[in-house]
């Protein structure tokens, strides 16, 4: 239990020249990254409008999944099954185009890859009382199992105009359309958890799920839907995949779920749930994605660039955190 | 009882003052404690009761003044420090870790080591907790885990392991608030041995009946200064409210007769409810604008029997009808239009993270909504209304609940029910950890919603202020009813004593 709390206002310490620098530390932390790259790398091709889009197309997906990943954070649960769904309704969609039911036939069935994940999940952590960390863990190897097993490995290609066209590389006009997805789903996300019932009662679950239920929150439920939206999104986010490479892999998504916590924590969102913030999350996304972007161009190598994006993450949250007393 | 004042001070805290952003907590506080006193330490929340204690033992430190301790100045900068003095501060929420064992609990941080203080000596770290429990008289395990323990004999463990410690000052912060009455005796009983033995003890209540039965002296603050020290002999209670409260009135603490009609179809039916393991076929109605206390010891079953009523917990058999509506989950029951106060407003009545407005909100969102939009402004003026007509004490409704005293937190949990005007409402000892004001203000609010028409069934431990509020009793004994007793029938406190024993 906690210690009684005094009103000393903690979150005011670090308030220099009257911002709070804390709870805004996602917007300060991505600012600071913009001007450092541009400083350094400006002149090798960082800023220019081709560059940004390219960060924002190869963002669009994990932002999905971050938006999606607010929502179970916030309800007090974890989802790490996402990447291995996204992979999973990446290749039964392709498979569904590949025969014969057509681009409404592929998306419904990606779009049920998501919705019976997000099924078991929320039953095993609600109904059966097993922490979601442990459910979505199993289900995390047991998912990807099974989208190595489905084809073997083998990629899967999708020939489908309309499929390309909505979830392609291309562009409406100069903004390409992955990132209109990705914006799209970050503002009805954000509207449903700030603006909605529902909103509330994921905040009120996740913030102290017994004075949810005695007010009347079916806790269970607000959960499953959770999981729901985490599998959706999850699901989204691989035919997102398909659609900027062409074709289904089974190893779509592989790391996905950290990036995607990675975002959420880092936008202001509390791991232990109550408080969520989906603009933090999506600037989150963006600033992850900057990241990866700009140590590329000043050509580090993979095993760099994961050490360097990684100790940003935990500069980032560590200095975000609440003053412990 | 002698008088403290003979003994020699061991502790002089004066001119005290202390700010928190601005606002000041304590100013010019003198405090005087002596040798193998207990000394009551009584003020509303927010009077700076905590915060002095919290500088006594090296948590905050002092803006201002001193502190001298067998005549020499002292400066705490940690409560390491504190301890090493010998002060030791029992906290209302307790601080043990309820997966280790007693004796580990005891030992945390000074286990009595070997091999150059690598390992630790278990089996004498057992036999020393023994040593300790057994010199208190306390049939406690030194293995057994303190999360298998009541919460009476965890208390007992906290006031071991400060002893441990040689502790010879201990302060306990509300110690008695949730224990049953042998347990609050027990704990009596060992304070008198703790003050035979020559420790100094400062004791935190919001109960007077308390405070008189073990204080020696006691001190009075309000508004972060000190307002009365006496020897208990010398103070009456009106004097000591009084100094607490200043010029405020405790009126609304005499009851009142009301009449209740009778013949009006009742709001609430109960009818042979049984609950596996704790309440046995208990039946009972409630009519509008009835206030009814449930009485009982801690452990007869209240608790499970408003719970059931609310859908909470399982009913094993019988029925629960809310105006006419048979019920049986939590959300049939709000429907139904009952709304419950529950125990712990903590964790069972707030979401603490959370701001005053979305709380109020949480069990009325869809009346705060338009379309699938929550409606803030509606909201917002709710809050404000409920902020006013509470007195409620807040910056505003986005202020998170945390932040705010126990009176101020238990009227928002009655508010985001009053919003939904509940032909049922149901308090689960609410006043406890509540001050003087704020207890006035709900008392006098809960005759308000009655005379409204709404059915109120009360459960408290305190038989006075069930008294001041009940038109009708209801004895509950080891999970039955044995006895429907009405207000004007019960002349003092000692026949409602006398009927909970059984």
């Amino acid at each position: 239990m906690q210690s009684k709390v005094e009103p000393i206002f903690p979150r005011h310490q670090l308030n220099l020249a009257g911002i709070p620098w804390r709870e805004n530390i996602v917007y300060i932390c991505f600012a600071g990254v913009l001007v450092f790259f541009a400083l350094t790398i400006g002149d090798k091709g960082f800023l220019t409008v081709s560059n940004l889009f390219n960060i924002a197309r190869t963002t669009a997906m994990i932002a999905v999944i971050s938006v999606a990943m607010t929502f179970i954070i916030s309800s007090g649960e974890l989802d790490l099954s996402v990447g291995s769904t996204a992979a999973l309704a990446a290749l039964v969609s392709a498979l569904a185009i590949q025969a014969g039911f057509g681009f409404v036939g592929g998306v419904v069935a990606g779009l049920l890859c998501g919705l019976v994940v997000g099924i078991v999940n929320g039953f095993f952590v609600t109904v059966v009382s097993i922490p979601s960390f442990l459910v979505t863990l199993g289900m995390m190897q047991l998912v990807r199992g099974i989208d190595m097993r489905i084809t073997y490995t083998n990629p899967v290609p999708v020939r489908n105009g309309v499929f390309s066209a909505i979830f392609g590389p291309g562009s409406i006009g100069v903004v390409p359309t992955l990132f209109i997805w990705a914006l799209c789903v970050a503002i009805i996300g954000h509207v449903v958890l700030r603006y909605t019932p529902f909103g509330r009662q994921v905040l009120a679950t996740g913030g102290n799920r017994v004075a949810a239920r005695y007010s009347g929150v079916r806790t269970g439920r607000t959960k499953v839907i959770c999981f729901l939206i985490t599998g959706v999104g999850a699901a989204l986010a691989g035919m997102l995949w398909t659609g900027m490479m062409g074709t289904a892999r089974y190893n779509f998504g592989e790391g996905a779920e950290l990036a995607a916590i990675a975002a959420v924590i880092l936008g202001g969102t509390s791991l232990f749930g109550g408080k969520g913030t989906i603009v933090g999350t999506f600037v989150g996304a963006l600033l992850i994605g900057t990241i990866n972007n700009g140590l590329i161009i000043m050509g580090l190598d993979v095993s760099e660039q994961m050490m360097v994006a990684g100790a940003i993450i935990v500069l980032a949250v560590a200095f975000g955190k609440k003053p412990v007393r | 009882m002698s008088d403290g004042s003979e003994r020699p001070p061991l502790i002089e805290l004066s001119g005290i003052g202390k700010t928190f952003g601005g606002v000041t907590a304590l100013s010019n506080v003198d405090f005087v404690l002596r040798e193998g006193e207990v000394h009551g330490l009584v003020g509303e929340n927010g009077a700076g009761k905590s915060t002095l204690m919290k500088i006594l033992t090296g948590v905050y430190a002092r803006d201002g003044g001193t502190i001298l301790i067998d005549g020499e100045d002292v400066h705490f900068t940690t409560p390491r420090d504190a301890e090493a003095q010998g002060i030791a501060m029992i906290f209302q929420e307790f601080s043990l870790i309820p997966t280790l064992t007693v004796a580990q609990n005891i030992f945390l941080g000074h286990e009595p080591r070997t091999f150059r203080n690598a390992i630790i000596r278990d089996h004498d770290m057992v036999r020393r907790a023994r040593d300790l429990l057994d010199e208190l008289g306390e049939n406690i395990d030194p293995r057994a885990r303190v999360e298998d323990l009541s919460v009476g004999a965890r208390q007992m463990v906290e006031i071991v392991k400060a002893l441990s410690k040689k502790a010879r000052i201990i302060v306990m912060d509300e110690p008695t608030a949730s224990l049953s009455e042998s347990e609050v005796d027990k704990l009596f009983a060992l304070v008198e041995r703790l003050k035979a033995s020559g420790i100094s003890i400062v004791y935190i209540s919001h109960r007077m009946a308390e405070i008189y039965r073990i204080c020696d002296r006691i001190t009075a603050m309000r508004d972060g200064r000190d307002t009365l020290t006496a020897a208990t002999t010398d103070v009456k209670m009106e004097d000591l409210i009084r100094a607490m409260l200043g010029a405020e009135s405790t009126a609304a603490l005499n009851w009142v007769p009301r009449d209740v009609d009778l013949a009006a179809a009742p709001v609430l039916e109960v009818e042979g409810l049984c609950v596996a393991g704790s309440v046995a076929d208990v039946s009972f109605s409630l009519r509008p604008g009835e206030i009814v206390g449930l009485a009982g010891l801690t452990g007869a079953g209240r608790t499970e029997i408003v719970e059931a009523i609310f859908g909470i917990r399982p009913v094993a058999s019988g029925e629960i009808r809310i105006g006419g509506t048979r019920v049986t989950t939590t959300r049939q029951a709000i429907d139904a239009g009952a709304a419950l106060v529950p125990e712990d407003r903590r964790t069972q009545g707030l979401v603490l993270d959370q701001s005053l407005q979305d709380n109020i909100i949480l069990p009325n969102l869809v009346r705060f909504s338009r379309g699938i939009f929550v409606r803030e402004d509606a909201a917002r003026a709710a809050s404000l209304r409920h902020i006013r007509d509470l007195k409620i004490k807040t910056d505003g409704p986005g202020k998170e609940v945390r932040l705010l005293s126990g009176g101020n937190q238990q009227k928002i949990v009655l508010s985001k029910w009053l919003e939904r005007a509940p032909k049922l409402l149901i308090l689960d000892e609410p006043t406890i950890g509540v001050d003087i004001g704020a207890k006035a203000d709900l008392v006098q609010k809960v005759r308000e919603i009655a005379d409204a028409g709404t059915a109120v069934l009360v459960i408290s431990s305190e038989f006075e202020e069930l008294l001041a509020m009940s038109d009708r009793l209801l004895i509950v004994f080891n999970g039955t009813l044995i006895g429907d007793m009405n207000r004007q029938d019960v002349h003092s406190e000692e026949v409602l004593h006398h009927a909970v024993q059984g």
